[in-house]
């Protein structure tokens, strides 16, 4: 990347700029180096890595017992979906079934930790967006709010508020413990009635439209040349939800709808998540109404960590975490172990995307597009 | 026009490129030729309506060499080409799909920096995960997990 400083007269001076790793829209680590013309972005060199754990080694090294409560350490921010990639992928390989029950408990997990996530999403991007939405970190505390709320359903239910172990190779780990229904019945309430208000902050609101509309557009072509999935997918016009094209956990027993809409700004991504958030909670509902009854494993408890051996084969399973596409490729050798562990961040492809959008854009809306974005540098980098 | 599966995809692949593609549900799995890589590609993009790139990977196989995977998908069919391909025992050249999906950049860079496979013709080849001073490649298999690197000495 050039790394010049051509000091002109006429507005043509080129400025190199830093952003990161340490910036507060940065959610996490991330370092852009931007080559600037004025106020517009012409080039951008993204700059990742600095959480890298080296999961796939990890994953290469722990055996299939240890390493599910490791795989939430991915995407921490939905580690309920990113640990069901990592067993779901054993499953897969490893030809487990996993009983009804344990199939609704997961898809009740992910679809509270998708609420969270998306909770998470929307308060930091409206606090990176600034003092024009209702004081900056006004629609951050509410979100925040009822991330809490969710958090605190985790936490009875599997002991953590962030990184869980809920689940394990043949099904989950834990059931619902005793009012645990009514409590996160009456959570979804409450947030399901919240998310009108913050609509009713931001739909009409004259200076989130301005930053939004029209801001950091993927066309329908790059977006699926780059792979990008979840709600930029959907907001570039691509109808392509995991859940419905290719159903796992069940989620064919479920009826809800997948949002789509055409103009791929940032506009539309957020339009996206408000639907999801509604979608979700719906189908939280559902299977607190419908909970089958019967095991919640087709495994004994954990005993011993190389009590899981998988036989030889691979395979890739795939689940829509909250910012899209979690997979596993995972190659066995009969051992207590992956002989290979290939995590497909949601997160790394789409970010993958910044420096075919941010080219020509202005410095100030680089914080919005990348806030709509969602990555999560923990998945990023694994 | 009746809505490509993954058995005419698996059929035109064989065609075309004297493979035996393997059909999983929607799943079509082709074994190539390292010569075939690009032109296997372009046909998915082109012919089978692949758009969608999925993810880039390879596995070390120790002595038998490496296999570089790459999953690309017809999102509006439903039907997911998973490409594979051997380069020969300690060989480490393949040639780059950055041409054919723009997603294969990052991916491609990622499988440099954690294998030291070398995409020929790939325009940004640089380790993207670790830092360039990083010596070897961690994702290989004679690489150990204990293997001392600063400022960890």
């Amino acid at each position: 990347m050039p790394q010049t400083l051509e000091i002109g007269y006429g507005g043509s001076e080129r400025l190199t700029m830093n952003m990161g790793p340490q910036h507060p829209s940065a959610h996490g680590v991330f370092r852009a180096i931007l080559t600037l013309e004025g106020e517009t972005v012409v080039g951008v060199d993204a700059v990742i890595g600095y959480l890298h754990r080296c999961h796939e080694k990890l994953g290469e090294t722990l055996t299939y017992v240890q390493y599910p409560s490791i795989a939430s350490k991915t995407d921490y921010v939905a580690a309920m979906t990113a640990e069901l990639a990592y067993v779901s992928a054993v499953e897969l390989v490893g030809k487990i079934e996993v009983p009804k029950r344990a199939q609704w408990l997961r898809v009740l997990a992910a679809e509270l930790q998708r609420v969270a996530s998306h909770c998470l999403w929307l308060g930091t991007w409206c606090m990176d967006m600034g003092g024009a939405l209702g004081g900056g970190a006004t629609v951050f505390l509410y979100a925040i709010r009822e991330r809490e709320d969710i958090l605190d359903l985790f936490e009875a239910l599997t002991g953590a508020r962030l990184l869980y172990g809920f689940h394990q190779p043949g099904g989950t780990r834990y059931d619902l413990p005793a009012g645990w229904a009514e409590q996160c019945r009456k959570t979804l309430d409450r947030v399901e009635r919240r998310l009108d208000e913050y609509e009713a902050m931001l739909d009409d609101n004259a200076f989130f439209l301005v930053r939004t509309q029209g801001v950091g557009i993927i066309s329908r072509e790059l977006a699926q040349e780059i792979g990008v999935s979840g709600p930029l997918l959907r907001g570039s016009g691509v109808n392509h939800d995991l859940r419905k094209a290719a159903p796992y956990s069940s989620y064919e027993d479920f009826q809800f709808r997948v949002p789509v809409e055409t103009a791929g700004d940032c506009f539309a991504r957020y339009r996206v998540r408000m639907v999801e958030f509604r979608e979700s909670i719906t189908i939280a509902r559902q299977v607190l109404d419908g909970l089958p009854e019967g095991p919640i494993s087709s495994r004994p408890g954990v005993k011993s960590v190389g009590q899981v051996r998988v036989p030889k084969g691979e395979g890739y399973a795939r689940v829509e975490g909250a910012r899209g596409e979690v997979g596993c490729y995972l190659v066995a050798d009969g051992g207590p172990k992956p002989y290979r562990l290939k995590w497909r961040g949601a997160s790394f492809s789409n970010l993958s995307v910044l420096p075919h959008i941010l080219p020509g854009v202005k410095v100030a809306d680089v914080v919005a597009i990348m806030g709509s974005v969602d990555p999560v540098f923990g998945e990023v980098d694994r | 026009m009746t809505p490509l599966t993954a058995a005419d995809a698996a059929a035109r692949l064989r065609e075309q490129f004297a493979v035996e593609p393997t059909v999983d549900g929607a799943l079509v799995t082709v074994p190539l030729a390292l010569e075939q890589w690009q032109a296997a590609a372009r046909f998915a993009r082109a012919t089978l309506g692949c758009a969608y790139f999925s993810f880039l990977t390879a596995v070390d196989w120790k002595e038998q060499g490496f296999e570089v995977l790459c999953r690309v998908e017809n999102l509006d069919a439903r039907v997911a080409v998973f490409m594979r391909t051997r380069l020969a025992p300690g060989a480490d050249r393949c040639p780059t799909l950055t041409g054919v999906w723009r997603g294969a950049d990052w991916m491609e860079r990622e499988c440099w920096d954690m294998f030291g496979v070398r995409f020929e013709g790939h325009p940004d080849h640089r380790r993207i995960l670790l830092g360039e001073d990083w010596e070897g490649h961690p994702l290989r298999k004679d690489y150990a997990v204990d293997t001392p690197h600063a400022p960890y000495r």
